[in-house]
Formats: C-alpha cells, sequence, structure tokens
C-alpha cells in the first residue's frame, strides 16, 4: 500500500518527462502516435541556428554567473561573520530578499532598473540579473560553514606569519570547499534554468533556452522534445554524480568501519 | 581575521544596486504616472485605485483561489508521502528524496510543457479513453490543466521540508507515547504531526508563493486567455506597457506574500 503510494507519485513526476523523451525519438510529427524510431529531430535541432545559440547563451550564462557569483559570495560570507552586527543583519535581510520575492517581481524590478539606467537590453543585462540571483544562493550555502570555522586557525595561521591572503587561500577557502561546491551547483543550475528572470531583462534577440521553448510551444514542434531530452538527461546526470558519489563514499566508509 | 571584514563591500554596493534600488523603483512605479520614463514624478494613488475594478479583482481571487487549492493538494499528497519516505532505512531514503528532487531541477518550461502532449484533445490520455469507448475529455486550457500542472511542479517543494523536520524526529518519543497507552491515531496527532509542524509550515509557505506567482503553468496549460496575477504583471510589462499599473500589482503581490509568511511564522509553535 505504502510501496504502492510511493510508485505512483513517481509516475506522476516522471510520466510526463519520459514521454517527451519517448517521443523525440518518433518519426513523424505526431505527439501522440508513435510510428516508428528516427533521430530526425536530433538533426533538425543541430541544423536549426536559433535552438543552437540559445543552447550556447544558457550554457556561457550559466557558467559565468557561476564563477562571479561563487566568488562574490564566498567572499562576502566569509567578510560577513566579522562585521559589525547591524551591518551583518542588513546584509542578510537583503540577500533573503531575492530568495523569498516571487520571481516575477524581482525580474520586473531588475527590468525597470535597466531601462532607466538605459543600459542595452541583452546578453549583458542578461548576465548581471543571473548573477543577482545566484549570489544569495551562494551566501546561504557558503556562511553557515565560514560560522563553523574555528577563527583561531586564520589566526595561527597569521601568527605564523602567514599574510592575510596566504591564510584565506591556504586555510579558510579550503575548509570552505563543500559549501562553496554545494553554492557552485546550486547557483549553476539556478541559471540554466532560468525562464522568468532572463524573460523579463533580455532583449535584441538574446535568447536562452527557456526563452525559446517559450516561444516555440505555441505551435506543437517535436524539436522542443529533443532539446528537452538533451536538456534533462545532461541535468539529471550531472545530477546523480553529485549525490550517488558521497552516499556511495558513506556506504563504502560505514563498510570499514563496521 | 579583522582584515576579511572588508571583503563584504563589494556585496554592499552590489546588492545595493541590483536588490535595494529595483524594489524602490517598483515602489516608485507603483505610486507614479507618468509613462515608463519616470520623468515628471505625478504621485497618485490610481495605479491602486484601478486594480479595484471587478476585472481585476475577480483576477485576484481566482489566483488566491487557485493557489490555495494548489497548496492543499500538495499537502494531502505530500504529507503522507514524505511519512512513508521517513520510515525507509538511511539509504533508501537519501534515493526517495533524490528521485523527489530531480524534477524540480529540470527546467519548469519542459516539465510543465511535457503535460500538454498528456492533457491535449487528440492527447495521450484522451486515447487512452478512446480504447475503452470513453468520449474525449477537454482537460486543456481548464482550471484542471493548470491545477495539475502547478501540483506536479510544486509537489517537491512540499515533500522535502516535511521530510526533513520527520527524519530529524526522535523515534523514542514515538515509543514513549505508546508505553504511555495511546493509540496510533492519537500518538500521531499529539507526536508526529505535531513535531513536524515547522516542515508543514514551511512547504505551503513555499508551495502557495510559487502557485500565487507563477505566469508561465497558466500561460502553457490556460492558453492566452486565461489571467492569473503573475500573467496580468507579465501584460502589463510585455504587451501594454503600463509600467505604473504592473508595479502596482507586483507591489500588492510582495506585500501578501510577505504578509502570508508572518501569519506562517507566528503559527508555528517551534518559534516561541
Amino acid at each position: 500500500m505504502k510501496k504502492l503510494y510511493i510508485v505512483f507519485c513517481f509516475i506522476f513526476f516522471y510520466l510526463p518527462i519520459l514521454i517527451t523523451m519517448i517521443f523525440s525519438f518518433n518519426s513523424s510529427k505526431s505527439l501522440t502516435h508513435f510510428t516508428g524510431f528516427s533521430l530526425r529531430w536530433y538533426q533538425e535541432l543541430i541544423n536549426n541556428k536559433e535552438i543552437v545559440s540559445a543552447v550556447s547563451v544558457s550554457v556561457t550564462i550559466a557558467i559565468l554567473a557561476t564563477i562571479i557569483s561563487t566568488i562574490l559570495g564566498t567572499i562576502t560570507a566569509i567578510g560577513l561573520s566579522k562585521s559589525r552586527k547591524f551591518l551583518k543583519e542588513y546584509l542578510l535581510n537583503v540577500n533573503n530578499v531575492p530568495i523569498l520575492n516571487p520571481e516575477i517581481v524581482t525580474a520586473i524590478g531588475l527590468m525597470i532598473l535597466f531601462s532607466s539606467i538605459s543600459i542595452d537590453k541583452g546578453y549583458l543585462t542578461m548576465l548581471l540579473a543571473h548573477i543577482c540571483f545566484c549570489t544569495p544562493y551562494v551566501i546561504t550555502s557558503v556562511y553557515p560553514k565560514v560560522r563553523s570555522l574555528d577563527p583561531n586557525l586564520a589566526n595561527a595561521a597569521m601568527d605564523l606569519g602567514a599574510t592575510p591572503v596566504q591564510a584565506l587561500f591556504k586555510v579558510i577557502l579550503p575548509l570552505l570547499r563543500p559549501g562553496i561546491f554545494a553554492g557552485a551547483l546550486l547557483a549553476f543550475t539556478m541559471s540554466f534554468d532560468d525562464f522568468v528572470i532572463s524573460y523579463f531583462v533580455t532583449g535584441n534577440g538574446v535568447k536562452n533556452i527557456s526563452i525559446i521553448v517559450y516561444n516555440m510551444t505555441k505551435r506543437t514542434n517535436p524539436t522542443i522534445n529533443a532539446l528537452s531530452t538533451i536538456v534533462i538527461v545532461v541535468i539529471i546526470f550531472i545530477l546523480l554524480i553529485v549525490n550517488i558519489v558521497p552516499i556511495l563514499r558513506k556506504s563504502k566508509e560505514r563498510k570499514y568501519e563496521g | 581575521m579583522k582584515h576579511f571584514k572588508h571583503l563584504t563591500k563589494p556585496y554592499i554596493v552590489w546588492s545595493f544596486v541590483f536588490v535595494v534600488i529595483p524594489l524602490l523603483l517598483i515602489a516608485l512605479y507603483a505610486f507614479t504616472t507618468g509613462g515608463n520614463s519616470v520623468k515628471i514624478l505625478d504621485f497618485t494613488l490610481r495605479n491602486f485605485v484601478k486594480f479595484l475594478e471587478p476585472t481585476y479583482i475577480s483576477v485576484f481571487l481566482k489566483s488566491i483561489k487557485l493557489g490555495l487549492t494548489t497548496t492543499s493538494i500538495c499537502l494531502i499528497m505530500g504529507y503522507p508521502l514524505a511519512y512513508f519516505i521517513s520510515k525507509f532505512n538511511d539509504k533508501a531514503q537519501d534515493l526517495l528524496i533524490l528521485g523527489v528532487t530531480i524534477p524540480m531541477w529540470i527546467n519548469l518550461l519542459l516539465r510543465t510543457y511535457a503535460w500538454l502532449n498528456l492533457l491535449a484533445d487528440n492527447g495521450i490520455i484522451n486515447n487512452l479513453l478512446s480504447i475503452f469507448g470513453i468520449s474525449p475529455i477537454t482537460m486543456m486550457y481548464t482550471d484542471f490543466s493548470v491545477t495539475l500542472g502547478m501540483v506536479c511542479n510544486f509537489l517537491p517543494l512540499m515533500i522535502i521540508p516535511i521530510h526533513t523536520s520527520l527524519r530529524k524526529m526522535d523515534n523514542s518519543l514515538i515509543e514513549a507515547a505508546y508505553d504511555l497507552g495511546a493509540n496510533r491515531i492519537q500518538t500521531f496527532r499529539r507526536i508526529v504531526l505535531k513535531l513536524s509542524m515547522p516542515g508543514v509550515l514551511n512547504g505551503i509557505i513555499m508551495v502557495f508563493l510559487m502557485s500565487i506567482s507563477t505566469f508561465v503553468i497558466p500561460k502553457l496549460l490556460g492558453g492566452g486567455q486565461y489571467l492569473l496575477i503573475g500573467n496580468l504583471i507579465e501584460s502589463q510589462f510585455i504587451s501594454v506597457g503600463d509600467w505604473n499599473f504592473g508595479s502596482a500589482i507586483s507591489l500588492l503581490l510582495a506585500i501578501i506574500i510577505l504578509i502570508s509568511m508572518r501569519l506562517m511564522k507566528k503559527i508555528d509553535p517551534q518559534d516561541e
């Protein structure tokens, strides 16, 4: 009974995704009758310049936004633990705004900002917006790790003659690595999957994958199924590696202990 | 470690420009008229008065209604699932929760788009029904399809916090309750449900926040005529071009969410 319910819920989650994947290999345009196996839609995907450029926009923005927001978020989290109470409270509250606010409100706020300082909307504005909503997630993943650090470690390093920069790179950052890694992963997927904010702050024909899908859903188009399948496989692959490896490691350690 | 204090400076500037100023701009637009470039400041409450027109009020009520429906369905479906998962051994729990999380990482648009093939008039579900001689049912572009899309997308947001608080629970408390003569229902109500309350409240806030502000799901599964608050804001900025009115609605949306979070925090027994 319990297992049946769990299976039912998982079908509910995965059935639509599975069907998309199956029909991406359909030989006809039909989205309901499977007429035969073919890679036709993948071929069309590669030949579609608009889609290829959207993929490159999504990937490069996600990489750049991840790098920048990880650096910005990490140094902020480190500095935050040493700040005065007032500043700390202020920053933590401001940091929560993009996380708690509905995406659409963040999106229009940035859209108004960009048009009032009249930057041309496009790649740059999309990148800035992505850094803006990714950084808070990095800070929330790194900050707890900073707080649990022993403050004496950095002092000890400096007493032994390390410069503050050396202490940062040789002592503090290695200890924060799990938090930084988790934040970066979160930032990457948030950026790669984003639609709402990108949709409002882009312009001049710069589109990411989500915007292309949104524009294409107005008519049936099996190329989206092919695109979906690739994106889903890549994301699931990354997540499985990131999640399964620690689980395996944990059980191995347990085996050695036992 | 004092040297590191200055590391917050870049983000102080950044967050002021990209978080605080946009919020102020929304507020400024909401209380002024004068088109999409604020050159002449003309303060007014007209944008909020406009929202009181019956058309907009009905959009607002519909959004709240759908948000509450989605949240209730997610709670009813999600609680048992989180509870059942929490009864497995640690490793199985990790894997099952990973299974719940994975869909969340996949683009919301792609997941919503996937339902189109299933629900369409000549879609897969109706094809299956016709085999049994049942005439096609219109599912697309109705409240049903929009609610279904929301539940499917937001259910993990309910399951994960509930599961987290159930997992943290000390099992000896349940044993103690049985030892003291409580039956299963009493134990569940007085111990399990009470201790998982923080997770439940968190889940409710998350699902409600997401479902009240989304505009992608209603647009894809509800069609162009289907209006919720999110769609109303989108149309003001993208097609209609009345940024002042759009900002006023956004401000109201942000306030509603703030208030509901405060209310939820107040009834949280752990927060005292």
